[in-house]
């Protein structure tokens, strides 16, 4: 019985048992409603929660439990040949049986007769059926293969009946239970809430699940390159080994993409502090309404925008701008019309990213600046200051924590950005100062790693997690004292 | 703090002899100064996005129009099936050399001497070279009009195309453009004749991946998009209601709390390709779900969405009064029946903006699609969210690294098509907003 098949079962054994747990209370309380504890509908979930739920729990755990147990079992009957061989070649031999037994299901019986008595080429006949297969099959796999197949299907069958068992049990236990003073609905909404903290707690699964990944991950990758030449090496060139051969393993040098990274960060928020801060307080001390409601939404559209666009907007109009400009400028100093910006450099990735952090910076710089009390404006306008003394010297120093953390939100955000990056930086790691030049940074390199086929032991793609770790943690820290800033602030004026 | 009187500080024209010189004009200037750099500081926002939209817009409205010709195709069975062997091999229809019908049917169109192997080449380029599957089907779904001459609309070759949109400069040097002058006269011969034409290119909307930028579409890409939108809408929705109801009404005021709610802070401010990173070791390498499969792309952006949800949702739960509670639990309804019945249709607003919101965010996230490896070359569409797929902002980037110019066109026509998509959520849930919005 297939899976789906199953649930659909369960699903409607859970309808069944809400109208049985519906119609019994009905009948325990004579029909008079006002007797019941709880209205019918509750009696109805109660037995049907109790339907389907531990059904689904047994259904889960199964599911995730017998393939690891079929495995093991399955692994200690390979031949000892193989066993002795170490965990590789027996992972190897596992998955070429799990790809035979595939194949065996594919075939009838006086194929697989053939493929026994030797007269038919395993290889061959399972490839005639769409099955491919890794390297000559063996003897002892078919065997094998027929052993994983018929103990599959026993573990469906034995998991179908108790599943459906459990399911029918559990109506049948709830529906007893079922009277007229009976508290259906404090039962339901227990599990409700019970619900409700699963839900939330999955928040939390996500940083455990981010954190461990990445930590199991980067872990591999150092125990076969050292912390040390990771984070202070100064060359970054991982060559990619040939698959199998060994002995190739390049430089992991952290440093040139970390200085890319900051650098083009850097050029960003250079750019996007002073606008996206001017806007904001334009916004707040002297816009009127009627423009505020305008220009506000408008320079948040920049922020609804996919950064790929931007990477885009940088890779065919910006790059290529700051190109023919530098050339012209160049011809118009010294005569040759050589062009001193590379279309692909930090600049071109800065002004883009910048451009995309001018509504972050102005956003929560309004919301920082509209919070300091009215109290502190009037104070100053009233001793006779001019509204950009006031904003001066009252307002953002009152402010300033908060745009700070706004600040740090923002350069987070620039430090995380991938997509513009990765069009608009260029591919080169090295360190160098020129704003002019290609630099690139460490989510680039992350992408890069990672796309195409790939194995995961190499330390070529296993660096990406030591980068995506490093990347999480300057962002988390980034994140924290700047929401510990902004949070602190707020407190200050409510 | 726009409704503060402004200072009407009048400085007096007749000269007061014993006023003090308090710098007012230098004052004034400085003020003036301030404020035109406030005002030059929104211009240039709003003039960057006008530049951004415009280099979209202008560079892709093209791709929205693609040059066919329509020509009398002779499906002539000497062509197809000279050995009269299609009743007995089913492969002889698929295997057959199309591309010849539409080459001779062309040569036969312009009167070129069939023996001029060099004009005939010249010719050949004109037409895609997707006629092939595009005859193929048309013969493989009705194999009777073997030997019929019937009109066909076949594609243009991209450079015909671009040259016809007017995109080549046709005063460069013959040999250094890939149009060739030859081809651009019988181009503007078909064109006259009517055979040659623009019209409304259905095509980007259908078609898959392609090497051949006339032939390459967003079609497969936004079916994998859907399928994510989707997953995404159906996990994230009640799980972040669920989580949000949990923190906000019920949760007990405690370290634990405190620690899940700084946590989805920073989740929602942790870069996406670190989603990438957790969706390629734990569904991928860990659970063993398909690569490039948009029920993982789906997963991932569930758990990049949750943070944005939570929070628009707690906001939405925290703007209904307290008295819509206490009113509720006066009358005896259990706290739950409370939240369900009372507060949760009160919020619903307020929860769909967020939710729209975040899909939107998510509808263009494309760094970690790529690490799960969505960056496939497909072709096409996925009948299911376990097969491979792509997404319209992956293959936005895909097209992006493409050289060749035609593409540039495609790629800023996917962009309108995905700013479209975008522009019409956000309206959604602006109106959503207008529509049912409550002051309490």
């Amino acid at each position: 019985m297939s899976t789906s098949l199953l649930l659909l079962i369960i699903a409607l054994i859970g309808i069944g048992a809400y109208f049985a747990g519906r119609a019994r209370s009905l009948t325990r309380s004579g029909n008079k409603l006002a007797t019941l504890h709880s209205l019918p509908g509750y009696h109805g979930s109660y037995v049907a929660i109790w339907a389907v739920l531990p059904a689904l729990l047994v259904l889960a755990g199964w599911l995730i439990a017998s393939p690891i147990y079929i495995d093991s079992a399955v692994r200690s009957t390979l031949p000892d040949a193989v066993q002795s061989q170490g965990d590789a070649t027996v992972q190897l031999a596992l998955g070429q049986v799990k790809a035979v037994a595939t194949g065996l299901n594919r075939l009838d019986a006086t194929e697989i007769e053939t493929i026994k008595d030797g007269s038919a080429n395993l290889r061959e006949t399972l490839a005639a059926r769409g099955v491919a297969l890794a390297g000559e099959g063996q003897p002892f796999m078919v065997e094998a293969a027929e052993r994983f197949n018929a103990m599959r299907l026993y573990s469906r069958w034995l998991m179908s009946a108790v599943v459906l068992l459990v399911a029918i049990a559990g109506g049948l236990y709830a529906i007893r239970n079922v009277t007229a003073r009976f508290r259906a609905r404090n039962q339901v909404e227990r599990v409700m809430l019970g619900s409700l903290v699963v839900a939330s707690s999955i928040a939390i699964l996500t940083t455990i699940g981010i954190i461990g990944s990445m930590l199991s991950e980067a872990g591999r990758f150092f125990s076969m390159v050292s912390p040390a030449e990771f984070f202070f090496g100064t060359v970054w060139d991982p060559r990619f080994a040939a698959a199998g051969s060994e002995g190739a393993s390049g430089q992991f040098g952290l440093l040139p993409l970390l200085g890319g990274t900051l650098y083009i960060a850097f050029v960003a928020m250079a750019f996007a502090v002073p606008i996206g801060l001017f806007a904001a307080i334009y916004m707040a001390e002297y816009a009127s309404p009627r423009l505020r409601s305008i220009a506000k939404p408008l320079l948040e559209v920049l922020a609804g925008i996919p950064t790929i666009v931007y990477g885009f907007f940088a890779l065919v109009t910006v790059g290529p701008f700051l190109r023919d400009i530098s050339a012209q400028l160049n011809g118009l100093i010294t005569g040759n019309y050589q062009n001193f910006i590379q279309a692909q450099s930090v600049l071109t990735a800065g002004i883009v990213m910048g451009i995309m952090l001018i509504p972050f910076v102005s956003s929560l710089s309004d919301d920082i600046i509209t919070q300091v009390p009215r109290a502190l404006r009037d104070g100053s306008l009233g001793l006779g200051a001019t509204r950009s003394e006031t904003v001066k010297k009252v307002i953002l120093p009152a402010a300033l924590p908060g745009i700070v953390g706004a600040l740090l939100l923002t350069a987070s955000r620039a430090v995380g950005e991938t997509m513009i990056v990765v069009l608009a930086a260029g591919v080169a790691a090295r360190m160098q100062i020129n704003p002019f030049e290609p630099m690139t940074t460490v989510t680039v390199k992350i992408v890069h790693q990672l796309t195409g086929d790939l194995e995961f032991t190499s330390p070529q793609t296993l660096v990406a997690f030591a980068l995506g770790i490093t990347l999480f943690v300057i962002t988390l820290a980034l994140n924290i004292y700047a929401l510990y800033i902004v949070r602190k602030y707020r407190e200050q004026y409510e | 703090m726009t409704d503060v009187a402004s200072p009407t500080v009048r400085v007096s024209t007749r000269p007061a002899e014993s006023r003090r010189d308090i710098g007012i004009k230098r004052r004034y200037a400085a003020e003036r100064r301030f404020r035109a750099y406030g005002i030059s500081a929104i211009v240039i926002g709003l003039f960057f996005l006008a530049v951004l939209v415009w280099s979209v817009v202008s560079k892709g409205y093209t791709a929205f129009q693609q040059t066919t010709i329509t020509l009398p195709i002779e499906f002539s069975e000497k062509v197809i099936d000279p050995k009269n062997e299609r009743a007995t091999d089913p492969k002889q229809l698929q295997t057959a050399n199309y591309p010849v019908l539409a080459r001779d049917a062309l040569v036969k169109r312009l009167g070129i001497d069939p023996k001029k192997r060099p004009l005939v080449k010249q010719a050949n380029d004109m037409v895609s070279d997707s006629v092939r599957t595009q005859l193929r089907d048309i013969v493989v779904a009705d194999p009777s009009v073997i030997g019929k001459t019937i009109p066909v609309t076949l594609l243009a070759d991209a450079n015909i195309d671009s040259a016809f949109k007017g995109q080549i400069d046709l005063t460069v040097e013959e040999s250094k453009r890939k149009v060739k002058d030859q081809q651009v006269a019988w181009m503007n011969e078909l064109a006259e004749a009517g055979v040659l034409k623009k019209s409304f290119n259905t095509g980007i909307f259908s078609f898959g991946a392609s090497s051949r930028p006339e032939a390459a579409g967003v079609g497969v890409a936004l079916v994998g998009s859907a399928y994510m939108m989707l997953i995404v809408l159906v996990l994230s929705l009640p799980i972040g209601v669920a989580a949000s109801i949990y923190l906000e009404e019920f949760a007990p005021k405690n370290r634990l709390t405190d620690l899940i709610e700084v946590n989805i802070n920073n989740l929602a401010a942790v870069p996406s390709i670190v989603y990438g990173l957790l969706g390629l070791a734990v569904f991928v390498n860990f659970a063993g779900m398909p690569r490039s499969a948009a029920l993982v792309g789906g997963l991932v952006l569930t758990l990049m969405t949750l943070p944005t949800i939570i929070i628009a949702t707690r906001a939405a739960l925290k703007a209904v009064p307290p008295s819509i509670r206490s009113a509720a639990l006066g009358l005896g309804a259990s706290k739950m029946q409370t939240i369900f019945h009372h507060v949760l249709p009160l919020a619903m607003p307020g929860i769909l903006t967020g939710t729209i919101i975040g899909l939107a965010h998510a509808l263009g996230e494309t760094a970690p699609l790529l690490l799960i490896g969505m960056v496939a070359f497909v072709v096409d569409y996925p009948g299911s969210p376990l097969e491979p797929s792509t997404a319209l902002p992956v293959q936005i980037y895909m097209w992006a690294n493409e050289a060749e110019r035609a593409f540039v066109e495609r790629t800023s026509g996917a962009i309108i098509i995905l700013l479209i998509f975008l522009v019409i959520m956000n309206l959604g849930a602006i109106l959503l907003r207008r529509r049912f919005e409550r002051r309490w």
